[in-house]
């Protein structure tokens, strides 16, 4: 037997566990129940060391393919799961490790079988339980939102998915919205670029498989009312090409239009991405020029904070938590009666406002989220007690209310988190 | 009709050419399967026909249309298993009709379309019922129900079956093969694995390095190879290699442990190479004990046996012969294996044996 390991952080090696029997014949007592989707593999959660992996039973050509794929897409800082490990060759005698078990069911012939390991995404919900655990329309048109940005983002980097659907998807909040992450990458190919035909033949895949997908949840009756499985299919495609036309189509204009190509260019940062290359060429004997941005999926918010402040977060929680600093270094240049410079204002923010504001929030009442989920939570909060009081109440107040009302509900259990995935957003 | 032909077909990756001028006819009702290693453009093959691949040179007709530059949509090929789970709170009818309801055809239509696939696919007592009341079997069938259900002119699998247990992939692969047949539905099929390839395509088309080694039917492929690469890819074990020196008459063809008189077929090609070397195949089933064969056209070999592979039913054993360094491999009944060590006595069937030019290595 041989297991591979990606991950330096996740020693997922324990060799008490039967890697040589089918999933189907570990004793249940090795699982953990966690929120998951329906999958045509066998899949199996275990609990190591704090952490959930997810473990899947794939032939072994298909498992080393997907586990490659994974940790490139990963590697290119695409939002999917993290592939941590391998596991082939497992009809080799390994009978110490599985004489320890009381092993169950049917014997599987383990010729060419393959098992990867991932890890479980904390936090992030498959699809099903966020809508049966009730969603509004609008909450749905964000999952579809988020699905279109991942499929673009996979586009842009050449990555052909070949069963991009909803159940292959996990969501995670991302300060009020959504962000959708890949879970399953068995179909997926890579290429250093996508042709038309595998790009639009990808889409329609989508298409079919979420209209399936929300039908069944008709069927189920957990669908929203009104809401149509086949119009809200037709709309990720719409949403996805409106998308694809922004980040790819060229534009023609009057040479001395020079702003046109800033403004289009911040329109593509407002998306989130970056230009990497603009080629410029002149049309009608010179009386006009071609713009075609050559566009590249790095989150710009994520890596523009990041750069200012340290923080890792999500692309939407980087959007916030921009906007937040903007603001601050415009209240500190009107206080100092000057223009402060971003990397100062940065740093004071950072030092003045996220950091206390994170720092009184108790360990043990953080739950799931992360920091930068709670000061997203922290100023949705404030702008609530604001308006009900009619004036700003300031950030301690927010803070404290917070800590007080929203998470003192969930800790007792008043409020489950996951039982109201999206937190109210102003937007 | 939906005959698919290739008309000096290249696809190149920028610099790289992965099909080189193919040129290639699938009848119209033909279940053709592209077989070959990995890397051979057997996909890219296939992806050209669904139009998820450019192509760099020459045609590609589906019919009389050229489809060069037809979207996949407008191409009327289905792709079949792209995904095959089924949905748990539809039922078998709602699993199968659902991508007919999403091009949003009238619902007559769909209920016509969906009775009809569901008699083709013996489902129609199922159709009322939800997937988890199905068999395994059952709903691979419910699947396939998706894909035929749209009336393609043109099936594509792309290695449908690499992904199940050895005895489900057994079972489908009759499936598939017998629903082709029913429904006479042109069919091109994807597979690395030559026993898939030949248990179910009418004709089989072997690929190599972006290039068409040689298209036939099974048995044709298998009793006459035209070239060493199709020989040791078609069957299993793979055929024995060995370099063969033609006598300065031509009468006979010499290796330091295996000599035999060349075959009357064969003297044309032969007695051009009087003196010079040429390549000979043997399939190890022409390889036997000398008192357990009837062949009428024998030559004697002799070797020590190494290894003992059993099959099942059969069992391969490795011979090392005394002047080759490849050993041979023979295919032998279970009751009557040697065993290893020993020095055994054997025949090699002279009316099978299969003869390659040493440089081209095409069939003489």
């Amino acid at each position: 037997m041989k297991i591979q390991i990606a991950s330096p952080s996740h020693y997922i090696t324990d060799l008490r566990y039967p890697w040589s029997k089918h999933l189907t014949q570990w004793p249940p007592e090795l699982f953990v129940e966690v929120a998951r989707g329906i999958h045509r593999n066998v899949v199996r959660f275990v609990s190591h060391n704090n952490q959930v992996y997810a473990l899947k039973e794939l032939m072994t050509p298909v498992a080393r393919k997907e586990y490659k794929l994974l940790r490139e897409l990963q590697e290119l800082g695409l939002p999917v799961v993290e592939a941590v490990g391998l596991v082939t060759n497992r009809d080799e005698d390994v009978a110490e490790a599985r004489a320890r078990f009381d092993l169950v069911g049917e014997p599987v012939d383990m010729a060419n079988r393959g098992l990867l390991v991932t890890h479980y995404l904390d936090g992030a919900l498959p699809y099903r339980i966020i809508i049966q655990q009730g969603i509004s329309a609008e909450q749905l048109s964000q999952m579809l939102d988020a699905l279109a940005e991942l499929l673009v983002r996979l586009h842009l980097s050449g990555f052909y998915w070949g069963d991009c659907s909803l159940s292959n998807t996990l969501f995670r909040r991302d300060a009020g919205l959504m962000a959708a992450y890949l879970v399953d990458a068995e179909t997926g190919e890579m290429r250093d670029k996508l042709s038309e035909g595998r790009r639009e033949y990808d889409l329609e895949l989508a298409e079919t498989n979420i209209g399936g997908e929300l039908m069944d949840l008709e069927a189920a009756g957990t669908l929203p009312k009104g809401q149509d499985p086949i119009d809200l299919a037709q709309a990720l495609v719409e949403r996805y090409s409106k998308l694809w036309a922004e980040l790819t189509q060229d534009e023609v204009f009057d040479p001395e239009d020079q702003y046109l190509m800033e403004q289009r260019i911040r329109r593509l940062n407002d998306l989130g991405f970056d230009v990497e290359e603009m080629e410029i060429t002149t049309v009608d004997n010179g009386q006009r020029v071609r713009m075609v941005p050559r566009v590249v999926e790095h989150w710009h918010h994520r890596r523009r904070l990041n750069s200012l402040t340290g923080l890792q977060v999500q692309e939407n929680q980087a959007r916030r938590l921009l906007n937040d600093l903007s603001r601050y270094k415009a209240h500190l240049s009107e206080v100092d009666g000057r223009d402060i410079p971003e990397p100062v204002a940065a740093y004071r923010w950072l030092s003045e406002v996220f950091n206390p504001t994170i720092e009184p929030i108790p360990a043990d009442m953080k739950g799931k989220l992360d920091d930068a989920e709670i000061f997203h939570e922290i100023l949705e909060h404030r702008w609530y007690l604001s308006e009900a009081s009619g004036k700003d109440v300031g950030q301690k107040a927010a803070i404290d209310s917070y800590i007080n009302t929203v998470l003192k509900r969930r800790q007792a259990g008043d409020v489950e988190i996951d039982t109201d995935p999206f937190v109210s957003s102003q937007k | 009709m939906a005959s698919i032909t290739f008309e000096n077909v290249g696809k190149n990756y920028e610099d790289v050419s992965v099909i080189k001028s193919l040129n290639l006819e699938i009848q119209d009702k033909e279940f053709m399967v592209l077989v070959g290693p990995s890397g051979c453009g057997k996909s890219t093959t296939l992806r050209m026909i669904a139009g998820l691949e450019e192509i760099t040179d020459g045609k590609l007709y589906i019919g009389d249309r050229v489809v060069n530059n037809i979207h996949p949509k407008d191409r009327d090929v289905a792709m079949v298993f792209q995904s095959y789970a089924l949905y748990p709170h539809m039922s078998v009818f709602e699993n199968i009709a659902f991508g007919l309801r999403l091009r949003k055809m009238p619902k007559d239509e769909i209920d016509r379309l969906v009775n009809e696939a569901a008699e083709t696919l013996g489902l129609t007592p199922l159709l009322d019922r939800k997937p988890k009341a199905l068999s395994g079997g059952q709903r691979q069938r419910v699947a396939l129900g998706r894909a035929i259900v749209r009336k393609p002119s043109v099936f594509l699998f792309d290695e449908p079956l690499s992904n199940l247990d050895a005895e489900l992939r057994v079972h489908m692969r009759a499936e598939i093969a017998n629903l082709q047949k029913r429904l006479g539905i042109t069919s091109v099929y994807v597979t690395h694995d030559q026993v898939e390839a030949m248990t179910m395509g009418d004709r089989i088309a072997v690929l190599h390095d972006g290039n068409l080694r040689q298209v036939g039917t099974p048995l044709d492929l298998y009793d006459t190879p035209q070239n060493v690469f199709v020989a040791q890819f078609i069957g299993t074990p793979n055929m024995n290699i060995l370099t063969f020196k033609v006598s300065d008459d031509g009468s006979e063809l010499v290796h330091p442990d295996l000599t035999f008189k060349t075959p009357a077929e064969w003297k044309d090609g032969i007695i051009e190479r009087k003196g010079k070397n040429v390549v000979v195949g043997i399939r190890p089933e022409h390889i036997a004990s000398s008192d357990e064969q009837d062949w009428t056209n024998t030559a004697p070999l002799k070797g020590k046996v190494e290894i003992i592979e059993t099959l099942g039913h059969e069992v391969v054993v490795h011979i090392k012969m005394p002047n080759e360094e490849k050993k041979i491999l023979a295919k032998m009944d279970v009751h009557k294996v040697p065993k290893v060590g020993e020095e055994v006595a054997l025949e090699v069937n002279v009316d099978r044996l299969h003869v390659f030019d040493a440089e081209t290595t095409n069939r003489l």
